[in-house]
């Protein structure tokens, strides 16, 4: 690189490598001066990653003499892809390894014995781990490179930042690996899908305004005058995210050199937070941020606009205005006022009308090119995450119903219903993502093989449908079974015999979860071999750092 | 016990209801204003649009 | 300087989309949440309760570290089945010295509200270590290590202090004394013992595990479970006064 050019350090880099020199040494000091094993591998971890960041962006800065990167070439934003492959990737990687783990916690739940008495190794800690690895880190990195790459796209320009961006993506990934470890090694919050300790919390918490910034930042450059309707639902997903981790987390260490930590807040109270949270994280990670997924790929890959872009927007602010009020229909019958119960419920009816819309806009956007479904299994895919998003808000208000709920609540039909968005909707829009991602992030005429999407499709539909029809039949029996009565008046069922009775459900089940191990297994080849062996789209068609779609 | 509930049922059918039909209008209002129209059919061509 | 003049326009659109969301989503959480601070209904008036023990609470984060909250809940509803099966529904008094609250969400296993003196500590132990071997059909995992894992007490001391600030109302002996109170609820008789039932007078002492010479995991997470359920005196519980 043109040495002449050479400038100095820019206040980002500057920054950054100042911001993670002290965290290497706050790191250190704590690994040195701990008496808590966890501790000392974290603050390692997190000494280790600092520096080595430290020095790659030295060894940047020396290598281009600090040249700023163009933010257009030839008059064509010159667009940043590497976080959104690195992003990419490791949403596969972690797909994968968290599809896994469920499967063996699925196959501990049918044969117990695989526990194998084991801390690291039993049911308790590897659940938390098969949880955030698919919501966090499967999901987290497809939002994370999928947002990085709409929001450039619809604004047309480049993100801002030469260490920003990488910053955010390889410190999420951090966050996640320390989570991950962790639970394994016994550190946890014990709060659902809030389990990372103090220091894990306090991490993402930099990161995600970092990310934060990071979007907003792009926004501001932007060169088209409206904002795409997809970056609204990502905004309210990185906005509200923040909101809520930030007030579910307020805990207090036990010291500095601790893994532990206690919640502020107690009991019923932190029951309501909790949920808050829990069903938010639901609604804003899980589902709005996918929508703008929706948003985008699907428009994309039919070629034609979004049906009703009027409607989108309607949308977006009765989903998101609606969903932040259900969270306590999560505590019916407990010891949470009945008000707050009725409240969430309430608003977990109405919220069936915005869903529905959302799902309709984006069904009815293949209207007039419904037979690519026949020719496009990536299409189809997408297609058919939109149904089981459209089965499970339905399902979702039913359940929430207080007499419905007093059936479910505690049973495996909770289980199921949770896996029918997780598996359906969120695991086949991200996949349809992905398909679509990779060969134009890598510029690829194509995917390596429709054939094995095909497969994938097939393989993990049928894993799917085993696996919310097993919960269901093992939760409302297990339901009835807790409340059946026989003729004295006595309880017909000890619990243990309800648990002996769940038996074939728990292998079906798992069966169901091994399908659809084995479709990402497909997925993660063929896109791995359209990296490496894709055909090359056309160098004259597409400039460099401009990436056609792969229609 | 039963008071609280009461008020809060009374305070979510007034001025609760309210308070949503207000947001939902101007909601409504914004997305079907006539001059915003052309905005709209604008910006969902946006993926569209290469460089 | 046109140019920037133009863009103010366009990012103060982001930011109306900002603040709009932020709004929005903040006027749910307030009105489900803030309430339940000050409503006086919230938690019931009981006799009995009382903050955990150094050793009930050194159980109960092994609780919580192993997970157990995601397989059994700690919340008998107020259903006929439920109060047959385990007893008086729960009320909020009972974790309002909880941090977090172990409500759990899915009862893989039977809820654990009212275990405490359900069982005898020999059977907990077993059960721990081998659940099949008194549960047949159980698919509980087995915690043959927290009978052998030495008991850490190093942090008990601040862990109580944290939990008097966030405001559960340890006294300032019951501090002061938690690393030795630790080993002495499970070690009767000893030195450590010394000055226990004055600091904790409804707060059992015996070997948890049946090895007075050692204090183990176990001893902690037994203590913590026999005596889940079993503070509020419900001989003097009025229901109806307290009714939701």
């Amino acid at each position: 690189m043109a040495k002449s050019n050479a400038k100095l350090i820019s206040l980002e880099e500057g920054g950054f490598a100042l911001f993670l020199v002290l965290l290497a040494f706050v790191c250190l000091i704590v690994a040195g001066k701990t008496f808590d094993q966890v501790m000392a591998f974290h603050a390692g971890i997190g000494a280790l990653f600092a520096a080595a960041s430290v020095f790659l962006i030295f060894k940047n800065y020396f290598d281009d003499g600090g040249e700023v990167i163009p933010a257009e070439i030839d008059g064509k934003p010159n667009y940043n892809f590497g976080p959104v492959k690195f992003g990419s990737i490791a949403a596969m990687f972690w797909g994968v390894a968290g599809f896994l783990v469920g499967l063996i916690i699925a196959m501990q739940l049918a044969w117990p014995a695989l526990n194998f008495d084991l801390p690291w190794t039993n049911f308790g800690r590897l659940r938390p781990l098969h949880t955030s690895a698919v919501i966090f880190a499967f999901g987290g990195n497809v939002l994370l490179a999928s947002s990085m790459y709409v929001v450039q796209r619809t604004c047309r320009v480049r993100m801002p930042g030469k260490i920003l961006p990488w910053f955010v993506i390889l410190g999420y990934n951090i966050f996640i690996v320390i989570a991950g470890t962790g639970y394994l090694l016994g550190a946890t919050q014990g709060k659902e899908y809030a389990e990372p300790e103090w220091y894990a919390d306090l991490w993402l918490t930099i990161v995600w305004v970092m990310y934060l910034l990071l979007f907003l930042g792009t926004l501001w450059k932007r060169k088209e005058p409206h904002i795409y309707v997809a970056n609204w639902f990502y905004l309210a997903f990185i906005v509200t995210i923040a909101l809520l981790h930030v007030i579910n987390n307020l805990t207090i260490p036990v010291s500095m050199f601790s893994t532990k930590s206690y919640i502020v807040w107690s009991g019923v109270q932190d029951a309501m937070v909790q949920w808050w949270y829990g069903h938010n994280a639901v609604g804003f990670f899980l589902t709005a941020g996918f929508l703008a997924i929706m948003y985008y790929f699907i428009p994309k890959r039919v070629n034609r606009p979004v049906y009703s872009y009027r409607l989108s927007i309607v949308h977006f602010w009765a989903l998101i205005f609606l969903y932040i009020w259900a969270g306590p229909h999560h505590l019916h019958y407990t010891a949470l006022p009945q008000w707050a119960s009725t409240l969430g419920a309430t608003f977990s009816i109405i919220l069936w009308m915005p869903s529905w819309g959302g799902m309709i806009n984006g069904l009815m956007t293949l209207s007039g090119a419904w037979d690519k479904l026949r020719t496009d299994p990536v299409l189809r895919m997408m297609v058919v995450s939109l149904a089981f998003y459209g089965m499970s808000t339905f399902e979702g208000p039913l359940m929430s119903l207080r007499s419905v709920n007093s059936l479910s609540h505690y049973t495996d039909w909770t289980i199921g219903h949770v896996h029918s968005g997780a598996l359906g909707w969120v695991g086949y829009i991200s996949f349809g993502a992905l398909y679509c991602l990779i060969p134009w992030l890598w510029n690829k005429k194509q995917l390596y093989s429709l054939k094995l999407v095909n497969w994938h499709f097939w393989l993990s539909t049928l894993g799917i449908v085993l696996y919310i029809t097993s919960m269901w039949v093992s939760g409302i029996m297990q339901g009835l079974m807790w409340r059946a009565y026989d003729a004295l008046g006595f309880l017909e069922y000890s619990f243990a015999e309800t648990v002996e009775a769940m038996h074939p459900f728990y292998v079906i089940r798992a069966l169901g979860g091994a399908l659809f191990v084995l479709g990402a297994l497909i997925m993660a080849y063929n896109l791995w071999m359209t990296i490496r062996h894709g055909e090359a789209e056309e160098a004259d068609a597409t400039p460099v750092g401009s990436l056609a779609p792969a229609e | 016990m039963n008071e609280t509930y009461t008020a809060f049922a009374g305070f979510a059918q007034t001025w609760g209801l309210l308070y949503f039909m207000i947001l939902f209008g101007i909601v409504l209002a914004y997305v079907l204003w006539p001059k915003n129209r052309k905005k709209f059919d604008d910006a969902a061509q946006i993926p569209f649009r290469e460089d | 300087m046109s140019l920037w003049n133009k863009h103010q326009i366009f990012e103060k659109n982001s930011f109306i989309l900002l603040i709009g969301i932020v709004v929005v989503i903040a006027i749910g959480g307030l009105v489900e949440i803030a309430p339940l601070f000050y409503l006086k209904s919230t938690i019931e008036k009981t006799e009995g309760m009382r903050p955990y023990t150094p050793l009930e609470l050194a159980g109960r984060d092994i609780y919580i570290r192993e997970g157990c909250y995601l397989c059994h809940s700690q919340m008998v509803r107020p259903l006929r089945d439920e109060m047959e099966r385990y007893g008086h529904f729960s009320l909020a008094a009972e974790s309002m010295y909880d941090h977090p609250f172990q409500w759990g969400s899915k009862r893989t296993g039977p809820d654990l509200a009212r275990v405490g003196g359900k069982y005898s500590d020999e059977w907990h132990v077993e059960h721990l270590v081998n659940p099949r071997s008194l549960v047949p059909v159980s698919i509980m995992p087995g915690y043959p290590f927290l009978a052998e894992n030495r008991l850490n007490t190093r942090d008990i001391q601040s862990a109580l202090s944290v939990n008097s600030i966030v405001g559960v109302p340890y006294t300032e002996d019951q501090i002061e004394n938690a690393s030795s109170d630790i080993l002495g609820q499970a070690m009767p008789d000893t030195e450590a013992s010394d000055g226990f039932e004055e600091r904790w007078p409804s707060a059992t002492i015996r070997s948890f595990d049946g090895n007075p010479k050692i204090v183990t995991e176990m001893d902690a997470l037994v203590a913590y479970l026999q005596v889940l359920g079993t503070m509020v005196d419900f001989s003097i519980y009025d229901d109806k006064a307290n009714s939701r």
